[in-house]
This record gives C-alpha cells, sequence and structure tokens, in this order.
C-alpha cells in the first residue's frame, strides 16, 4: 500500500485550479476590447507591471487599505493572505533546501513534514523549523479572528457582515480546515517521531502522550490534502474566487483599463473580484440610517456574479460613491451600476431558453420605439455673452441661490447671460443617472448647441448634477465651473469686495461635487474667506449624502427623509449657525431635516457684500417700475 | 364657613386662554393667566376684520379684554409655561425664570405659531418685495393702504392657498382650515379697497366648512367677481418689469399657466406652537403626527389631557377659527370645573 | 355639420372617447404602477408637478393629467406621454403629498413596454 494516496486530492485540485486559471484568463484577454488588449499587453511590459507587483503585494498580501480602516479585520486578512503566502514560499524553499533533490513537486513542499518526518532535529533546519511553526501559528490566529467574525461580526467593528451561498459555506469550511488541519497533521507526525519546534513539537509530544500518533496522523494529512483539493475545487463557484481574479484585475487596472459605459471582461473581472468583505455595507447610509439592509454593493456585484435579476437592487441606490470610495478592491461600483441600469429589465431566467430567445426577438422589435423623445425641442438663437450662467432645474426652486449669484455676479462686474432664466431644458445627468444615456444624449446636444452659440468662455452652474455632466459628457469649448470655483476666481482676482461674517458654519460635500467631480478646496477657500469654516466629522471623500439623490429612482420620500435627518444630525453635531452646501437638491433636503440654518455657499457670499442700504435699494426699484411703465 | 377659592393657572393669552379665564373667573375661581408676549390678545390682535361678516376684529378683542379684565384674574405677561407635573396635592407649574407656581388645575391654551414663509423658498418670501403673507396683508388693511412695496398700486394681486399646510415638504399634512375662508374674505376686502386690482385665488381645494363660508365663497364671485384657479402655485420668480410671475397648473383647464402678479399673498398656516411643543415635551403631554396635542379622546375627551388637573383649549389641539376656539375654551373649563368639584 | 352616420362609419370611437367607460377599463398598467410604486396613490391633483415641470414648458407633457388617466384606466393617451418627461426630478421638491413622481414616470413607461409585449 502506498500511504502517499493521501496527495491525491490536493493535487487534483491544484492542477484543477491552476488549469482554470490560465483558460478563464486567456477568455477574459480575448474578449477585451482592441484597445483594452494594447493596454494591456503594453502594461505588461512597463511600469504598470511594476506598480501592480507593489500593489498586490501592499493589498493583495498585507491588505493596508483594509488595515488602515479596521486593524483587527486588516490583521485577519494579513495573516491568512500574507501567512499562507510565506508558508508556500517558505515551504517550497524548504522542500528545495532541506529536501532529497531539487525542484521537488509542489506536494512535496506543501506536504514536506510527511515526507521528511524527522527533519529539523539540529542546527540551520531547527531555525526554520521554528520559523515554519511561526508563520503556522501567524495564519492561526487570523482564523480564530474569522471565525469570531463570522459568528459575532460586531465584535469586528463591523456592523453587517455579507451573507453565503451553499458553495462559499463549502469554500468556507474547507478553507478553514486547512490550517487546523495541517496544525493536527504536522504535530502528530511530529509527536511520532519527536520532531518538530514550539508548536507542532510541543502539540505533537503532548498528543503523543497519550493517543496513538503514527496511527492518527495519516488521517489528518487525509484531511488536510482534502481541505486543499476541495477548496481548490470550489474557487471558482465560491466568493473565494475574488482572491486570484483580483492580482488580475490589478494589472488590468494599472494598464489604463476602466470599466466604460458597457459590460466588458474589464466588469466581470470586477465582479469576481469583489470579496464580500463588506465594507461598503458598514458606510452605506441607506443600511444604517434607512434601515435597507439588501441592496449594498456586495449584495449587487453577488447578484450580477450569480446571474440574478438585480433590477430592483440596481435600482435602488442613492449612486453617492461612499462605498467605491472605500471598496479596498478598487472596483468601480457607480460606473458598474449605472451600467445595469442601461441593461433595463434582465431576460426571465425562469423561462426556457427558447422561450427566452422568442421574448427577446419580439422585444428588440418593440425596444426599437423609444422610450424617450423629445424632438418637440425647438432650437434656440441664444445672444452672444463672455460667462453664462446656468442654474439648473433645482434651483429655480431655490430662488434665494439666483439672487445671490445675480449680486454677486454684479458686484464683481460680470457680464453673463442667464441661460436658463425663463427655464430651460434638463441637462441631461438625471436620466443618465436612470440609465437612459441615448435619451440624455437629445439633451446634450440641444443645450451643447446653445452653449457653443453664445460663444460663451466660462459656463458657470450652480447645480452640481448639471457641472457634471457638462464637464464629462459635454463637448465644450467654454470652461466648465461650479459657482463656487468661479466665486473663488472672483475672489482670487480680486473682483469681489467682501466684508467678513462673524458667523461659525459647517460645509457639507453635494456627492456630485466632491466625490462626483473632486471639488474639495474651492468651495472651502470661499467659505473660509468669508466666515469661520468648522470641521464635519465626515466631509470631503467621505461626506454624506444628504439623501435627496436623484441618484435613486425608487427610495420612498419617507426614507430619504430618514437619511437627510441622520446626515443633517452628523453635521451639525458641532451646532454651527448655518449648514452650508453648494447643490439646490442638498439644500432643499436640509431644510426640511434640520432646524439649523441652511444656506448655498452663493448665499452665504451675497451676505458678506457690502449692502446697498434699504431706502437706496427701494428707490432703485420704484425707478425701475416706473422706467417699465413707461416703456409699457 | 368661607373656603379659600380654587386656584387655575391658565398657560397662554390667546382667543382660548383669555375665554377660559374668563368664564372661571366668572365663577369666583382664582385665575392666573400666562402670557409670552407683552399683552394678552395672540394672535387676534394682529388682525384687521373677521371671516365671515367682516366684522371689525377689535369687536372680539375688546369682548376678551373684558373677559380677562375680571378682578379675579392675575395676568402674567412676558411669561411662558415651561413645565407642569401633577401632584396629589395639586399641579407644580414652573415658570420660565425658574419661578414656581402651585395651582389646583392648569388650562393649556398655548395656541399656533404662523406658518414662517420662509421655509417656502420657492415662493420668494424674503427674496422679492411684493411676496407678502395672509398677515403681512392685514397690516395693510389695518394701515389702511394697500401697496407695492415701491409704493405704487397693484392691479393684480392672487391669493395662495395651503402654504404650509397640506405639504410633506414642510412637515405639515395637516389642513389648518381657517386659510381657504380667509383667503375669499380677504380677495373681497381687496376688491372693495381697490376696485380696479384684479384678484385670483390660487386654490388646491375649497374648504368651506363653516356657517356662511360658502355664502361668502358665493358672495365673493357673485358680487366681488374674485377669480378662482384651482391648482398649487409651484414657485415664483421675478421679470425684467420687476413684477412677479408664477407658476401653476390650472388643473380644470388642463394646462400650464403663468401669470403676472403685483403681490403674491402667501395663505400661512397653523403650526404647533413651538413654545406649546416644548412645554409639552417637558411635561408629559402626548402630541399628535401633526404636533398638536393628543387629547385623551377625539369625540368626548377633547379637552382632557390624560394628566390629573391638567387640560387643553383652542388651537394648541388642532387648526380652529375663533367660534369654535371659544367653545373650546369654555368646554376645557366646564372639564375643568367638573375636576375641581370632584 | 358632419352627420352621425358619417361618424358613426369610423366605428365607435368616437363614443368611447367621449366618456370613461370605468367598467371597462384596463386596469393592469394602474395595478402594475401601483404595486411597484405605491406612493401613486397619494396624488391628490394640486398640479404643482406640472406647474414646475421642465419638459411642460416646451410640450404638451402633464404628469398631473397622467395619474389621473393611469387612474381611470385610460392607457391611450399615455403612450404618448410618457416619451416626452426628462426626468430632471424638479417636480419631486414640489410635491406636497411626496409622490415619487420620477419613479412614477419611469414605472409608466415601463408597463406601457410590458403592456407592447403581452407581458404585463
Amino acid at each position: 500500500m502506498n500511504s502517499d494516496l493521501f496527495v491525491i486530492p490536493f493535487n487534483l485540485g491544484l492542477y484543477f485550479i491552476l488549469i482554470y486559471s490560465v483558460v478563464r484568463s486567456v477568455a477574459w484577454f480575448r474578449s477585451l476590447s482592441r484597445p483594452d488588449k494594447l493596454r494591456l499587453q503594453r502594461g505588461f511590459f512597463g511600469r504598470p507591471f511594476m506598480d501592480s507587483l507593489r500593489e498586490i503585494f501592499m493589498e493583495s498580501l498585507l491588505h493596508r487599505k483594509i488595515f488602515r480602516k479596521n486593524p483587527v479585520l486588516g490583521y485577519m486578512h494579513m495573516s491568512l493572505a500574507f501567512g499562507w503566502f510565506l508558508l508556500i514560499v517558505f515551504g517550497t524553499i524548504e522542500a528545495d533546501f532541506f529536501g532529497e533533490k531539487h525542484l521537488n513537486p509542489p506536494s512535496h513542499a506543501i506536504f514536506f513534514r510527511w515526507f521528511n518526518p524527522e527533519h529539523g532535529a539540529e542546527g540551520l533546519a531547527r531555525i526554520y523549523n521554528v520559523w515554519m511553526d511561526f508563520l503556522l501559528a501567524f495564519i492561526l490566529s487570523g482564523l480564530l479572528l474569522a471565525v469570531i467574525k463570522r459568528f459575532t461580526p460586531r465584535m469586528m467593528g463591523m456592523k453587517k457582515t455579507t451573507r453565503h451561498t451553499w458553495t462559499d459555506r463549502l469554500a468556507l469550511t474547507s478553507l478553514w480546515l486547512i490550517f487546523p488541519s495541517r496544525l493536527l497533521a504536522e504535530s502528530f507526525t511530529c509527536g511520532a517521531h519527536g520532531s518538530g519546534s514550539f508548536l507542532t513539537g510541543n502539540l505533537g509530544s503532548a498528543l503523543a502522550s497519550f493517543l496513538p500518533a503514527a496511527e492518527i496522523a495519516p488521517w489528518f494529512w487525509w484531511l488536510y490534502s482534502i481541505s486543499l483539493g476541495t477548496f481548490f475545487f470550489m474557487l471558482p463557484i465560491s466568493r473565494y474566487f475574488h482572491i486570484p481574479v483580483e492580482l488580475f484585475l490589478i494589472f488590468m487596472r494599472n494598464s489604463g483599463i476602466t470599466t466604460g459605459d458597457r459590460h466588458s471582461s474589464y466588469t466581470e473581472v470586477q465582479t469576481h473580484a469583489c470579496s464580500s468583505c463588506g465594507v461598503c455595507i458598514s458606510v452605506c447610509q441607506m443600511s444604517y440610517a434607512a434601515g435597507i439592509n439588501d441592496i449594498q454593493s456586495a449584495y449587487f456585484i453577488k447578484g450580477l456574479r450569480n446571474d440574478r435579476d438585480i433590477s430592483a437592487i440596481t435600482a435602488n441606490c442613492l449612486m453617492c460613491g461612499r462605498c467605491e470610495e472605500v471598496c479596498p478592491v478598487g472596483i468601480e461600483l457607480g460606473p458598474m451600476r449605472l451600467i445595469e441600469r442601461r441593461q433595463g429589465e434582465r431576460a426571465d431566467r425562469t423561462l426556457s431558453l427558447p422561450e427566452r430567445y422568442s421574448v427577446m426577438r419580439k422585444r428588440s422589435v418593440t425596444e426599437k420605439v423609444p422610450t424617450q423623445s423629445y424632438g418637440y425641442l425647438v432650437r434656440e438663437e441664444p445672444e452672444k455673452a463672455e460667462v453664462l450662467f446656468f442654474a439648473g432645474c433645482m434651483t429655480h426652486l431655490t430662488p434665494s441661490v439666483i439672487a445671490a449669484m445675480k449680486r454677486i455676479m454684479e458686484s464683481a462686474g460680470v457680464k453673463y447671460r442667464f441661460m436658463d432664466e425663463k427655464g430651460g431644458v434638463c441637462c441631461g445627468r438625471p436620466l443618465m443617472l436612470a440609465g437612459r444615456d441615448r435619451e440624455a444624449r437629445e439633451l446634450i446636444n440641444h443645450n451643447s448647441d446653445i452653449i457653443w452659440k453664445s460663444g460663451a468662455k466660462i459656463l458657470v452652474t450652480s447645480c452640481p448634477i448639471c457641472y457634471k455632466v457638462f464637464r464629462e459628457s459635454y463637448y465644450l469649448e467654454a470652461t466648465v465651473m461650479h459657482h463656487s470655483e468661479f466665486i473663488n476666481l472672483l475672489i482670487e482676482e480680486g473682483s469681489l469686495r467682501l466684508g467678513y461674517l462673524h458667523r461659525k458654519v459647517v460645509y457639507h460635500d453635494p456627492c456630485e461635487l466632491g466625490r462626483g467631480s473632486g471639488i474639495y478646496e474651492e468651495p472651502r477657500a470661499v467659505i473660509s474667506y468669508v466666515a469661520e469654516l468648522l470641521e464635519a466629522s465626515q466631509e470631503r471623500s467621505m461626506s454624506l449624502c444628504c439623501g435627496g439623490s436623484l441618484g435613486n429612482l425608487t427610495l420612498a420620500s419617507g426614507k430619504k427623509a430618514m437619511i437627510a435627518a441622520d446626515a443633517a444630525r452628523i453635521l451639525t453635531m458641532s451646532s454651527p449657525d448655518e449648514l452650508i452646501t453648494a447643490c439646490p437638491l442638498c439644500k432643499k433636503t436640509f431644510v426640511q431635516a434640520t432646524k439649523t440654518k441652511v444656506s448655498d455657499i452663493a448665499e452665504l457670499v451675497a451676505a458678506a457684500l457690502p449692502a446697498p442700504s434699504k431706502r437706496v435699494a427701494r428707490r432703485r426699484s420704484a425707478r425701475a417700475t416706473v422706467r417699465a411703465n413707461d416703456a409699457g | 364657613m368661607k373656603t379659600v377659592p380654587k386656584h387655575v393657572l391658565v398657560a397662554g393669552g390667546g382667543v382660548a386662554g383669555m375665554e377660559a379665564a374668563g368664564a372661571l373667573a366668572e365663577m369666583g375661581y382664582r385665575v392666573t393667566l400666562v402670557e409670552k408676549g407683552d399683552d394678552p390678545g395672540g394672535h387676534l390682535l394682529q388682525w384687521h376684520a373677521l371671516f365671515p361678516d367682516r366684522r371689525p376684529a377689535d369687536e372680539v378683542r375688546s369682548y376678551l379684554r373684558k373677559r380677562a379684565g375680571h378682578h379675579n384674574i392675575n395676568i402674567i405677561t412676558r411669561t411662558t409655561v415651561e413645565k407642569v407635573r401633577h401632584h396629589p396635592g395639586g399641579v407644580r407649574v414652573i415658570l420660565s425664570g425658574g419661578t414656581e407656581e402651585e395651582a389646583d388645575a392648569v388650562i393649556v391654551a398655548t395656541g399656533f405659531d404662523l406658518f414662517d414663509a420662509h421655509r417656502k423658498e420657492e415662493y420668494g418670501y424674503g427674496i422679492y418685495d411684493n411676496v407678502i403673507t395672509s398677515v403681512d396683508l392685514e397690516a395693510m388693511f389695518n394701515r389702511g393702504r394697500l401697496e407695492k412695496a415701491d409704493g405704487t398700486v397693484p392691479s393684480r394681486i392672487g391669493l395662495i392657498h395651503c402654504v404650509g399646510s397640506r405639504d410633506e415638504k414642510v412637515n405639515n399634512n395637516h389642513c389648518s382650515k381657517v386659510c381657504c375662508v380667509t383667503a375669499v374674505k380677504q380677495a373681497i376686502e381687496i376688491r372693495q379697497m381697490l376696485p380696479s386690482c384684479e384678484v385670483f385665488c390660487f386654490y388646491m381645494d375649497m374648504r368651506m366648512y363653516g356657517p356662511y363660508y360658502e355664502e361668502l365663497y358665493r358672495e365673493s364671485q357673485e358680487v366681488h367677481n374674485v377669480n378662482f384657479i384651482r391648482g398649487k402655485v409651484s414657485e415664483a420668480s421675478v421679470n425684467i418689469n420687476n413684477r412677479l410671475v408664477i407658476k401653476v397648473e390650472d388643473t380644470l383647464a388642463g394646462r400650464p399657466l403663468k401669470m403676472e402678479l403685483d403681490i403674491m399673498v402667501l395663505m400661512v398656516g397653523m403650526e404647533m406652537a413651538e413654545s406649546g411643543a416644548k412645554l409639552a415635551e417637558a411635561s408629559g403631554f402626548r402630541q399628535g403626527i401633526n404636533r398638536f396635542l393628543e387629547s385623551g379622546d377625539h369625540h368626548y375627551g377633547n379637552n382632557l389631557s390624560g394628566i390629573k388637573g391638567v387640560f387643553y383649549a383652542g388651537t394648541c389641539t388642532a387648526p380652529m377659527n375663533i367660534t369654535d376656539t371659544i367653545s373650546h375654551a369654555r368646554a376645557a373649563v366646564a372639564e375643568t370645573v367638573r375636576y375641581l368639584k370632584a | 355639420m358632419m352627420s352621425a352616420t358619417g361618424a358613426n362609419k369610423f366605428g365607435f370611437a368616437i363614443n368611447r372617447s367621449r366618456m370613461i367607460d370605468y367598467d371597462s377599463s384596463d386596469r393592469k398598467v394602474r395595478e402594475y404602477i401601483t404595486s411597484r410604486e405605491p406612493s401613486f396613490r397619494l396624488c391628490f391633483a394640486c398640479g404643482g408637478c406640472t406647474a414646475t415641470c421642465t419638459a411642460g414648458q416646451h410640450t404638451s407633457f402633464n404628469l398631473r393629467r397622467m395619474n389621473t388617466y393611469i387612474r381611470r384606466g385610460e392607457i391611450e393617451p399615455l403612450r404618448e406621454e410618457v416619451t416626452r418627461c426628462m426626468l430632471c426630478g424638479k417636480c419631486l421638491l414640489v410635491c406636497p403629498r411626496g409622490v415619487n413622481t420620477r419613479n412614477v414616470v419611469a414605472v409608466a413607461a415601463e408597463a406601457i413596454r410590458k403592456l407592447e409585449r403581452n407581458e404585463l
């Protein structure tokens, strides 16, 4: 009888996963678009390759990002990933160095103790053994934390932990069994042969003192091998597939590949690279402020991976971008959701394939009928202007923002045209957020036409939603500025004379302006110029969503109010005189949610303008009326 | 043997408080009337004439003043009631500034606050000169001059119903009951003052529930030529001629409508008074989802607070007109006397 | 004047359009929308959405009227109507009843598509 038969499950698993990885990688590579293929090829022989290696070391092994966010969780991931990596590396060296011959098959390194039971009695090997035992102990300490996390997530500082499918459970069980079974297998062997270091040696002799160690040892070697084999077999169909896929993702990303606007092998790689770590769940306001716990990015990605109908999940998201900000794998969650929204309804999985095909065919006929169409829009002939001011739809419901902008621009002597004074056409961003890019294009074309014809050098908007789409999806000659940037410019060039307001204010970064467009400093510079700016506990890239986001199509108004109330509470913790924002939608939402005065940044600046006395103003408006009446 | 008269403290010196205090004093009770303002009288002090008969508000004011002037009533002004607490000997009342009063019973008549029109930013109150509230209009009637901010005479005025009422966006889902008829009354008054000025009422529903209200509505059309448009105004702006422009849907015509106005009057609704809400919170009174005080029973215990010796009177429980407020105050007095005699 | 027989030649279309025949109306669209966007039921037809509507300034899109049509089971006028909204969301900020107006339009369009595919 060959007692080495136990290596078979491990070998099968290992060769399976290696072949699978190669096949899958080739398939992904082949289905990349041509430019992306070139990017990846070029990336392989340049700097991106080194960047990727460094990133793999820092993130995939050391888990630096998770570490920063939550040290205990970081340690858990690091001990498992980095520890296992070291165990394999040093195990291979050990087998190569101390083994009978060089270039052993992997099983000889993994099951080294079985093949060399007496090894490590003295000298260098003895010291090496301490090191190998230390690595095993290091991994086991992480495993212990993982077990604790699974059963009591709160102890790890996690609000929620992700839910598992049966494949995940089987993979998880086999993963959990790998290291304890190795510990016991090595210990029993060491116990039987009187070898081993501080961990395996001591445990081994303790076990051997009352158990027939030599007889028991093979059972645990079998368990160890089966656990490894099972884990490798389960890998592609469980969440642990993320481990190898993430490496692939890192190479792709560093080569300059981005998500784009349709599904590709890059989105597929991102889908599989998600480790379901649940960090996105803990930062989601929908979860902790509105009690909605089934739509977070981890579930979205999981649904995508498993090809489920996730249209409800896809739609029910604020698109605030907080999860993307913290995702340790760096998955572009926002663009991924937008792609899914563009997809519309997915094929009904309950139908048979021919049925599905006939539905698709029927659909392709009716899909040709446009869902939205704006053929009714009439081309406009705008007047020429240096500066074009586009308030935006929402801003028309916050007339104090418009009034403030008018006063500021008049005070600075800006010659501007008010593009949508009598109401304009929507910028297109809300349609894009709903996944209707083609329809949005119609509106973009309409507005672009007006902006080009006006000959404007600067396009100023008061709405961050418009701002983002103007910047990203319009092809314009004009420089697009949010009014906070524009006011900052006016202050810097000295065309605004402003007083100092003795007010303490806190600033709320609107999602589309902050995370969405990276505008953090200009609003703060403007505010600090006219008032005392207090810090908020959650700001800049981790600022909160007001809840009123147009990114969410389905969220009920009551839930929005819950998010708004929670965000307003956190923002006003320092009891500011005013809560300042830079978005009409945020303003409208917060006004309803807090007793603190809510103002737009433009209003704050307008308040710092030297005020014309009331009498002058009244006389001026009387004169205007007389003039108007004369004209009439 | 002469007994010491029992002592009742009335929190709030508006219509309900004055009527309750007067009625109790008349029956020989010793009454302390606590008013947060300089004088008792409440919101009625700001009013020129009353619906539905447009009698001068002064007539009701002088009735109430006489009522509250009874020698059994001690009026404390510029003071609010912070907290009330029942104990076996009566009710302990804590007033602003920390003074304590001992009473045998308390009537809560903290009334309402008018909706702050600044909160409906899209209507431009505080932004555009010629956007005023129904209270501002009443002040104009008091001055006897109805003009635009620049002193010119308006030729078209719009009255916007339901400002701060029936509006989820300002957290008020309730109807304030009195604004519809107030609008009709004010529309008639405008037409009488300025016969050449057009008047438009923008309403969602005309709630003419009281006696002679429907008749007033009819009169406004028949005699005064007031116009009614069914639709909620969404926003106002100012055009190049410095005239207000409002956007509304004429829901009966089924088309959006744009109209220039010289003056836009916001018919501000009623909200639970801030001072009353604080008292409620400190004393453990129940507040309904509309934040008004929740009485023991909506039908037959409308004045009962659920706390022994504490009774509710007037608009602290729900929006109501003066007639109903006075009746409600009298009912509170009846409940109080029944409690004190038991 | 057009003769009565002339009108009858075109079937009873004219008679039908004169009157909302509630009993023979198609309630599937209404039920579909109500189940997916329950706040649809809250509309009290104030017209605030239509007054503020960005698209409504350029075309005859009328959300308040559309809601009424859906409630009455009048599907025909809906087909055109749903395509005109720009989903800008201004109406959301105006609605005094907190109706999720944007989603009503989106779901109505979905309902129409499904109706055409006989999937409703």
